[in-house]
């Protein structure tokens, strides 16, 4: 059961994840994507990892897709070429890739399976989100800090480049 | 297999029940809301069809049911089918985890059945939060669909009025969350038993009064309704986003207002109000001695809050002048999201010494 609903989730992130590049009309593009987030926030639940699959649907699908469309819509974007028929630098890029994938998937066989482990500690944990902000904060709390820094000083730059102009108006 | 296919009859049944209640209750709000108005601003309201116009929904229903259903020339035929479902879809799942009445398990054949939860998951708030974000997409997407200006305009303004209200919804919940210390809004409900001075708007150490009005404001914009239903506004854009639809899709956009509505009121009862707890210890019914019966109450208490949220939304629309774009953003990020902010640090620090 668990294998066939894994199978389903990772068909369609497959798929969908291909139509998000080669699909020609933006806002499709968008949409694949969409899909393409309802389906890892799939993932994450038959992981047991509902508090991982609702944040993966608030902040991507909630946030950041809807202001991706906004732009796409605001731009008129009708249909872009640009960035099509790039063969070359596709096959340069896959060739690797598909090697790599081919020999782990001749690999994975022997190898022990690590990833079962976390998912069964999880559910037996009961409340998942309790226990992400139970780690958050003690074992992982430098690295959660240091992130927030980072993203504070990242919101901070995007506020000067857009306020550019104002600045400089001012000072004039 | 048969205890499966009962439980999954248990909870179709559930679910047909809450589905029918909530269309229900939107057919009711459409005849209140122009009746409530009415009377508001000194008119009768509608007053033709039947006695004191209460089968008003029936006609409109009836109307857009017949309507001829137009897809205008230029548009995206599959997004402008897919939109309104796309509206209504996340407006009616959220309901799945709201509770409805006290957390009592009947026992019956051998299933434990909780006839007022359909599901109790760990997670219930951001379930909400998270389908009524993807709701956004339907009002986007008609608006782009529809290949007009209006429409176009009216969709691009309500991306931008979703994102921003939408933190401050999630914000304005912090503070509940960190006294309730879960995210279950069944454990929530039960937590504020006992009277109103442990709703949780009011309870010590930390009442949630500002973040009462926070939520509310918020949602109030997030259902795009007055004074913030900019993607809409008749003066300026027709229609906003749904423009272009006619019949049974423009009555699906319509059926999404409402259960968004609906659903945010229920929201707002379960997380500051106390859900379906009366506002004393105990019920009335259980203290005459029908113990069994108390439910009864309890809904009736959750009903009673939930419209009084619903009276507050045509209140609300029958005395405020819709809000400039401009003063819609500024009053969004400039004072209802430090307000928020500064409720989480406060409770947080309440909690901390007190709780």
């Amino acid at each position: 059961m668990a294998q066939l609903f894994f199978g389903y989730f990772a068909g369609v992130i497959a798929v969908t994840a291909v139509l998000v590049v080669a699909l020609r009309n933006p806002i499709y593009s968008a949409l694949s994507l969409l899909i393409l987030f309802f389906h890892v926030a799939g993932l994450y639940v038959t992981l047991h990892a509902e508090f991982l699959a609702a944040v993966q649907l608030i902040v991507y699908a909630g946030a950041i897709l809807v202001l991706y469309l906004f732009v796409v819509m605001l731009l008129n974007v009708k249909r872009d070429d640009r960035y099509h028929s790039q063969w070359r630098v596709a096959a340069f890029v896959c060739i690797p890739l598909l090697l790599e994938f081919l020999v782990l998937l001749a690999e994975g066989s022997t190898a022990p399976q690590l990833d079962r482990l976390p998912a069964e500690q999880a559910a037996g944990m009961g409340d998942n989100t309790m226990a992400i902000g139970t780690t958050l904060f003690t074992t992982y709390l430098f690295p959660f800090e240091v992130a927030s820094l980072i993203l504070l000083v990242a919101m901070i730059g995007a506020i000067i480049l857009a306020k550019r102009d104002i600045g400089e108006s001012r000072e004039t | 297999m048969t205890e499966l296919g009962l439980r999954l009859a248990v909870s179709l049944t559930q679910i047909a029940a809450v589905t029918g209640i909530v269309i229900v209750t939107v057919l009711l709000l459409t005849l209140a809301e122009r009746k409530v108005l009415g009377w508001m601003q000194d008119r009768m309201g509608p007053m033709e069809v039947g006695p004191y116009g209460i089968l008003q929904p029936f006609a409109d229903a009836i109307k857009l049911f017949f309507k001829e259903d137009l897809v205008p020339a230029g548009a995206n035929k599959f997004l402008f089918t897919m939109a309104p479902i796309l509206a209504l879809i996340p407006a009616l799942i959220g309901f799945a985890v709201i509770p409805w009445g006290p957390n009592v398990t009947y026992e019956i054949g051998g299933l434990s059945i909780k006839p007022f939860i359909i599901s109790d998951i760990n997670i219930g708030i951001l379930y909400i939060l998270a389908f009524a974000s993807i709701g956004a997409y339907g009002i986007i997407l008609g608006g782009w669909a529809s290949n007009s200006k209006y429409s176009l305009l009216g969709g691009l303004r309500s991306a931008a009025q979703v994102i921003s209200y939408e933190l401050n919804v999630g914000l304005s919940i912090v503070g509940v969350l960190l006294i309730a210390g879960s995210l279950s809004l069944v454990k929530i409900t039960d937590a504020q038993a006992g009277g109103f001075w442990n709703w949780y708007a009011f309870a010590f150490p930390a009442p949630q009064l500002f973040a009462l009005v926070v939520y509310v404001i918020s949602a109030v914009a997030e259902t795009n309704r007055v004074p913030f239903d900019l993607p809409e506004a008749e003066s300026e854009l027709v229609a906003g986003f749904f423009t272009e639809y006619s019949g049974l899709r423009f009555a699906f956009f319509y059926l999404a207002e409402y259960a968004n509505m609906v659903l945010v009121s229920c929201v707002a009862t379960a997380l500051f109000l106390g859900g379906w707890n009366a506002p004393y210890p105990g019920t009335l019914i259980g203290y005459l001695g029908l113990p069994s019966f108390a439910w009864v109450e309890n809904t009736m208490w959750f009903a009673f809050k939930t419209y009084s949220f619903l009276f507050l939304f045509f209140w609300l629309r029958a005395t405020l002048p819709r809000l400039r774009y401009d003063q819609l953003m500024r009053f969004g990020w400039k004072v209802m999201l430090p307000i928020a902010l500064a409720n989480i640090v406060v409770t947080a620090l309440a909690v901390f010494f007190f709780g």
